[in-house]
């Protein structure tokens, strides 16, 4: 039996909210191709950031909640800065038959504190399409997109606080585009202790999506269990970067 | 909102320094029953602040809670029960939550708090 996820006759819309498009797929397809790692892992806290939709959040739910029972196991957060998207994420989820916590807020403005070193999981579509810097931050749809320079000024804001809030073995998977220039987030997230791997790559006409994982290094298994990995960037530089980030993918045999 | 998110929400307003814990001005509570799990429970107790849980929990009209918690209460059926009732099974879906520090009112609205800041409070 194929593990559930969001169905996109069940999730609902609005002319303000953005709809479910290859870059939610990817983020669910990440998930899924991790589910297992996932249910070994025993989140007690999932978080999404900018829920949108809702798809991914309930994928998520409905992916970790079947058939282990895991009701009541897991809590779920979803925020996101447009009140829109939290009417369609809590109209999504019921009808899933899934429920998260929801919170209307900038980000996890409100959560920092108290959820510091809490977070187990933790998923992001985040706004990163490069855009006019003055685009960003202004709500609405234009939100779920506008990524400023590089796309990236959401995005390295969420990462920032990401680093707050996940756990000493937490995960994060964040969608991003080549244009995002996901090599320095890697590098950038690798001098805070993560190791970090591509889990979905997707080349769509406008957009090379790529969905990344990232873990606190202390965390031994990062979800590979009893492989020992080599660390999947090299902090003594660069230069080793491109080949140990290639190395995280299935399809690279490492000869050495 | 249930209450383990309340315990996890403190005012984001520029400036505050005591902004945990909210204070709940409650409209509508509902109970919703979700399944019994001892094992969150306990992951969850060590990330509680008790006093706070204890007066959201009574704003709410519950009242079942200890004034004070041990870990040695974890081996407690009773207790952890009475934990999963408030952590997880009240929700408050109309009401206001308000800032310690400086009375600022953030509402709830079908249960979704609304934490979202006037530019000037950035």
């Amino acid at each position: 039996m194929s593990p559930t996820i969001a169905q996109i006759c069940l999730t609902s819309s609005h002319p303000e909210v953005y709809e479910p498009c290859d870059d939610s797929f990817s983020l669910v397809d990440a998930l899924l191709a991790d589910r297992s790692k996932l249910l070994e892992h025993r989140p007690n806290l999932c978080m999404e950031i900018g829920c949108g939709s809702g798809y991914v959040i309930t994928s998520l739910a409905l992916m970790l909640g079947g058939e282990e029972d895991r009701c009541g196991g897991t809590y779920y957060i979803a925020t996101d800065v447009n009140p829109n998207a939290i009417m369609v994420t809590s109209k999504t989820m019921e009808a899933h038959g899934v429920y998260a916590e929801l919170i209307n807020t900038d980000i996890a403005s409100g959560l920092e504190k108290r959820l510091a070193g809490l977070v187990d999981v933790m998923v992001v579509n985040p706004p990163y399409v490069p855009t006019p810097e003055d685009e960003v931050g202004n709500g609405g749809i234009v939100a779920s997109w506008a990524g400023g320079e590089n796309g990236r000024t959401v995005i390295d804001k969420i990462l920032l606080i990401a680093d707050k809030l996940l756990s000493p073995k937490g995960w994060l998977y964040m969608v991003t585009l080549t244009a995002n220039n996901p090599m320095e987030i890697c590098v950038d997230m690798s001098k805070k202790g993560y190791g970090s791997r591509i889990v979905v790559q997707r080349s769509t006409e406008e957009e090379n999506l790529l969905v990344i994982k990232f873990w606190r290094e202390n965390d031994d298994a990062g979800g590979f269990g009893e492989i020992h990995e080599k660390r999947l960037v090299n902090r003594t530089g660069s230069g080793k970067i491109v080949k140990t980030l290639l190395s995280g993918l299935s399809f690279w045999k490492q000869n050495d | 909102m249930r209450l383990l998110t309340h315990n996890m929400l403190s005012s984001n307003i520029k400036g505050v320094t005591n902004g945990f814990p909210l204070k709940i001005e409650a409209e509508k509570v509902m109970e919703k029953e979700v399944d019994f799990n001892p094992d969150f429970l306990r992951n969850m107790f060590y990330k509680i602040e008790w006093r706070p849980l204890v007066d959201a929990a009574r704003t709410m009209g519950y009242a079942e809670l200890p004034e004070e918690v041990e870990p040695s209460m974890l081996d407690s059926e009773d207790f952890l029960r009475r934990l999963h009732r408030a952590l997880l099974q009240f929700h408050l879906e109309e009401g206001t939550l308000i800032c310690p520090e400086t009375g600022r009112r953030f509402p709830v609205v079908k249960g979704i708090p609304n934490m979202l800041l006037n530019e000037d409070e950035v």
